[in-house]
């Protein structure tokens, strides 16, 4: 899909760049698709186009650590196309697919197929992690070397968590060769059973098998203390408990190689939700909404009020949406039996300004989590240094508008922010110079009722 | 409150009144049925209990025996539930003989559109096969929505739809009255 | 006062009014079950549809004579065993149900909730007959009519819960009926079966409280109940035996002389006599057990009529 393009200059937008602790007012030049310069006073080249910045913010284009494209095998769900539509939507440039696809990604040919569409189809960058253990069944190692060497980025049995410290301890190990992060879904699956949500009061009064924190603290605990052990390079995938931070931050203190995510649900819903009930910001929801349903389960305010201060203080490195796309049958039914996942990748910044609008954390802060994915995986994205790709996006921070799922670029509609009314927007998309949503060109019909 | 409602009211029949109709309708029953043998008096909830007590008084009376007497409950037997949200205030029937064969005179106060004697006549199918059911009333007022006409009347008051028929009757309301109230703005029923 | 209700899912929002409501009406109810011919036509030409995803005999034998003492047209669908097994959704059964125009339908569903995804899909009145370990607010409701002609006003008595709480959706509704009346409510069992969290829910008021000792916590009680231990919590590890639980929780005579003297002793049935609840007990002149099992008819009769008139 990207071929020769037009030279682009954005002017006179507030130039957030956390990666060279830039943060004035000045143009972005992009040439042959690479920032070709960041400062003032820049004329407008020969045929280049130009995009009115003033008074808005530019930054470089999102980094999403975590996300689930559902192809091969699921194609009902996500295909990659769409998928990274609704990435662009998101203000996301650069994606990072995880592997539990059908077949998962545990060969060369599958990951290259994965690259393959994504180069011919996608409209941002696409990356994807191979599973840790061969069909994701937390036994055997897949080939690590080879995988990496065919460019997966990391490695993940995502979805899963890989239970077994004996396994963990040898993918920890073998993955340093490689300098390739492992990333679990922390869960003990024994703790957890079949619970459907988190426990706590919500699910004492609604009746529901519940998971503790504590499942996912036991598991993080374990795997920083194999990470210590080894040396190994490990991430834990969408953290989503008050002392899974603290322990993540003793780890870093102790100088433990770990890199930490949260997911923008995480970091704005509570439990309180699935009882239909969070008086703040959602009175739509009923009770038992499977749309609140996703692993690892919505956890209490406190959790909430740690995963904040985590983020804050970067314990907790990056935003990671964990975009989980389900058809709607998949959701209609029974809440234990509905499938977990937020599709969430439009939303991602809507939401988070929640926390930048209550003064939680600065803007600059916020663009800087959603762009650090791409240290935790090395990928040469997330800047407007010169020279580095030209994935830029455009925000308006006081805009409001109102999700409207039903017109998700994703095929997954399951959001539990539809009907919200959002402060903040992602108003145009730059990846490779080429752009790759631009809101105005949006008709009220795909983008949804837009408060203005 | 009552003060404010008996202003507005027009008295019709006094306790005399009501007397002399009672009596009336007794007579009526006996002549109309060659005696009382057969007959059981049923009166229904809540005025209609204590006028059918004072017939069976008086045809003890005339035939020196009293008709067995008894008391029907209608609520659930009306058509309006939709109409209506609140809890239901069921009070006992109960009818001392078993009606089958038996001629029931079915006593209330007002006969008006014809749904608490429709709702009447189910429950007391229900409870066997009469050989006949009559009505007695004490005012009858009009206005009928149902074929229903009854078979003694104390007293025919043609009223509009907007008045209402206020029947006092000394078990219950410590006199016995009859009287007819306009209602306007003042009170709403 | 007007119950301003269509359905009915759970008791957690019930006001006192509404309860009282619903008792007052059951009383009504009752006195029509008196009569030598039960039968009134309220309902007449409503359908009730009865459908029960998990097997149950006493809870839908009473809601479909309670239907059928108020003349309302009763179907029963047995769906646990038939289109469901066939991979049929829940949805799929309840857009059948949807064509066939019931004015109620009455649900058991062994997931909690579900009850809810049938009130998106249905246009009629939804009444929860049990889901999972959620709710089951007519037994609850029929606990407390029944309970309430022994002992009057409810406020400030003390009622015990004894047993497999967690699992437990006649303990849920329970706690939520008894606090709004003003009930202290005392949870009691094993901690691996007892819900965390009631106590501090202020919507309960502060009624709730835990205690691990059956003596202790039927000490002084107006009311004791046991709930059924199943067999599955010992596979799963939350009991090492039944003869155990038995003496530590088993409601018996001897745990009960702690109680007052006029205690009253309830369980939902079905019962496993000589674990929770010894047969000299459940048999015994405290038992209000088959009483319950009566009330079950009036309560639900008050539901229908109640959530008839109520739209």
């Amino acid at each position: 899909m990207r071929g020769e393009t037009p030279d682009l200059l954005i002017r006179g937008g507030r130039v957030i760049d956390p990666a060279s602790n830039r943060d004035e007012v000045c143009d972005v030049l992009i040439q042959d698709g690479r920032i070709e310069y960041v400062g003032s006073g820049i004329g407008l080249p020969d045929g280049a186009a130009e995009i009115s910045a003033e008074g808005l913010v530019v930054a470089p284009g999102f980094v999403d650590p975590h996300c689930h494209l559902r192809q091969p095998g699921y194609e009902y769900k996500e295909t990659i196309a769409t998928g990274a539509a609704a990435a662009a939507a998101g203000g996301f440039t650069t994606v990072c697919a995880m592997a539990n696809t059908k077949p998962p990604v545990d060969t060369r040919a599958t990951l290259e197929t994965v690259q393959e569409v994504a180069s011919a189809e996608a409209a941002v960058h696409v990356y994807s992690l191979a599973a840790i253990t061969v069909g994701l069944g937390g036994k055997q190692l897949v080939q690590m070397g080879e995988l990496s060497e065919a460019g997966a980025v990391g490695f993940s049995d995502d979805g899963i968590t890989l239970a077994s410290p004996a396994v963990m301890r040898h993918a920890l190990e073998y993955a340093k060769r490689f300098d390739r992060p492992v990333a679990n879904h922390c869960e003990d699956p024994a703790l957890t059973g079949d619970a459907a949500m988190n426990e706590g009061p919500v699910s004492m009064r609604l009746g529901l098998a519940a998971t503790p924190a504590q499942a996912e603290e036991v598991i993080i605990a374990r795997d920083l203390a194999l990470a210590e052990l080894t040396g190994g390079s490990y991430h834990a995938l969408h953290v989503s408990a008050a002392r899974s931070v603290d322990l993540i931050r003793g780890a870093k203190d102790r100088g433990v190689n770990v890199t930490a995510e949260v997911t923008p649900h995480h970091l704005t819903l509570t439990d309180e939700i699935v009882a239909g009930r969070w008086e703040p910001i959602i009175a739509s929801l009923r009770p038992y909404d499977p749309v609140t349903r996703v692993n690892p389960p919505l956890r209490s305010q406190e959790d909430v009020r740690a995963l904040r201060d985590g983020l804050a203080s970067g314990v907790i490195d990056c935003i990671g949406t964990d975009h989980a796309p389900h058809a709607g049958h998949e959701k209609h039914v029974e809440y234990a039996e509905a499938a977990p996942g937020i599709s969430g990748l439009e939303t991602a910044f809507g939401a988070l300004m929640q926390l930048v609008h209550g003064g939680e954390i600065s803007l600059p802060q916020l663009i800087e989590r959603l762009t650090q994915g791409a240290t935790v995986y090395r990928l040469p994205h997330g800047s407007l240094a010169v020279g580095a790709a030209g994935d830029v996006v455009v925000l308006d921070p006081e805009r409001e508008w109102v999700v409207d799922a039903a017109a998700f670029r994703s095929r997954g509609k399951n959001s539990p922010f539809h009907g919200l009314t959002f402060r903040g927007r992602v108003l145009t998309t730059i990846c490779d110079g080429r752009v790759v949503f631009d809101l105005n060109e949006e008709s009220v019909e795909t983008v949804g009722a837009l408060g203005i | 409150m009552p003060d404010n409602r008996r202003d507005l009211e027009r008295r019709l029949l006094d306790a005399d009144d009501v007397r002399r109709a009672l009596t009336r309708i007794a007579h009526e029953v006996v002549e109309r049925n060659g005696g009382a043998d057969e007959v059981v008096l049923v009166g229904t909830h809540t005025r209609g209990i204590p006028l059918a007590s004072r017939i069976a008084r008086t045809i003890a009376q005339i035939e020196g025996r009293e008709p067995p007497l008894g008391e029907l409950d209608v609520t659930m037997y009306r058509d309006d539930l939709d109409m209506k949200m609140d809890s239901p205030e069921v009070t006992p029937t109960s009818i001392p003989v078993d009606v089958a064969g038996r001629d029931v005179v079915l006593v209330d106060d007002v006969l008006y559109t014809g749904r608490t004697v429709r709702a009447a006549m189910d429950a007391l199918n229900d409870l066997g096969r009469p050989n006949t059911i009559q009505l007695a009333v004490l005012v009858d007022r009009g206005h009928r929505e149902l074929p229903i006409r009854a078979d003694y009347v104390g007293k025919n008051l043609p009223t509009a739809r907007d008045e209402e028929v206020r029947v006092r009757i000394r078990e219950v309301d410590g006199e016995d009255s009859v009287s007819l109230a306009r209602v306007g703005a003042v009170e709403g029923r | 006062m007007p119950l301003h209700r269509k359905h009915l899912l759970d008791l957690d929002d019930f006001s006192r009014d509404e309860i009282t409501q619903v008792l007052d009406t059951a009383e009504s109810m009752s006195e029509i079950l008196d009569r030598p011919i039960s039968r009134v036509p309220t309902l007449r030409g409503k359908t009730i549809v009865n459908i029960f995803f998990e097997a149950s005999t006493r809870t839908r034998v009473s809601f479909e004579l309670a239907g059928k003492y108020l003349s309302a047209d009763v179907i029963n669908v047995q769906a646990s065993g038939s289109s469901v097994q066939k991979g049929e959704s829940l949805v799929d059964t309840l857009r059948t149900i949807q064509a066939l125009g019931a004015d109620m339908v009455v649900m058991r569903h062994s997931k909690s909730g579900a009850p809810y995804l049938a009130v998106e899909e249905l246009e009629c009145s939804v009444i929860n007959a049990g889901d999972g370990w959620h709710a089951h607010p007519s037994q609850a409701l029929l606990d407390l009519f029944t309970v309430r002609r022994k002992l009057g006003d409810l406020e400030g008595k003390k009622l015990v819960i004894v047993g497999d709480i967690i699992h437990s959706r006649v303990a849920r509704s329970n706690i939520w009926g008894f606090t709004r009346m003003g009930t202290r409510v005392v949870l009691c069992g094993p901690a691996t079966l007892l819900p965390q969290g009631f106590e501090k829910m202020s919507d309960a008021n502060g009624l709730v409280s835990i205690e691990l000792d059956a003596d202790k916590a039927i000490d002084g009680a107006d009311m004791v109940m046991a709930l059924r231990i199943q067999k599955e919590r010992m596979e799963g590890g939350l009991l090492p035996d039944l003869r155990e639980y038995s003496a530590l929780y088993g409601v018996n005579r001897k745990r009960l002389a702690n109680a007052k003297p006029a205690v009253i002793v309830m369980h939902p049935g079905p019962m496993n006599q000589g674990v929770e609840i010894s047969p000299e007990v459940a048999y015994g002149p405290n038992s209000i057990i088959e009483e319950q099992v009566a009330s079950g008819l009036a309560i639900r009769m008050s539901i229908f009529y109640l959530l008839a008139g109520g739209r």
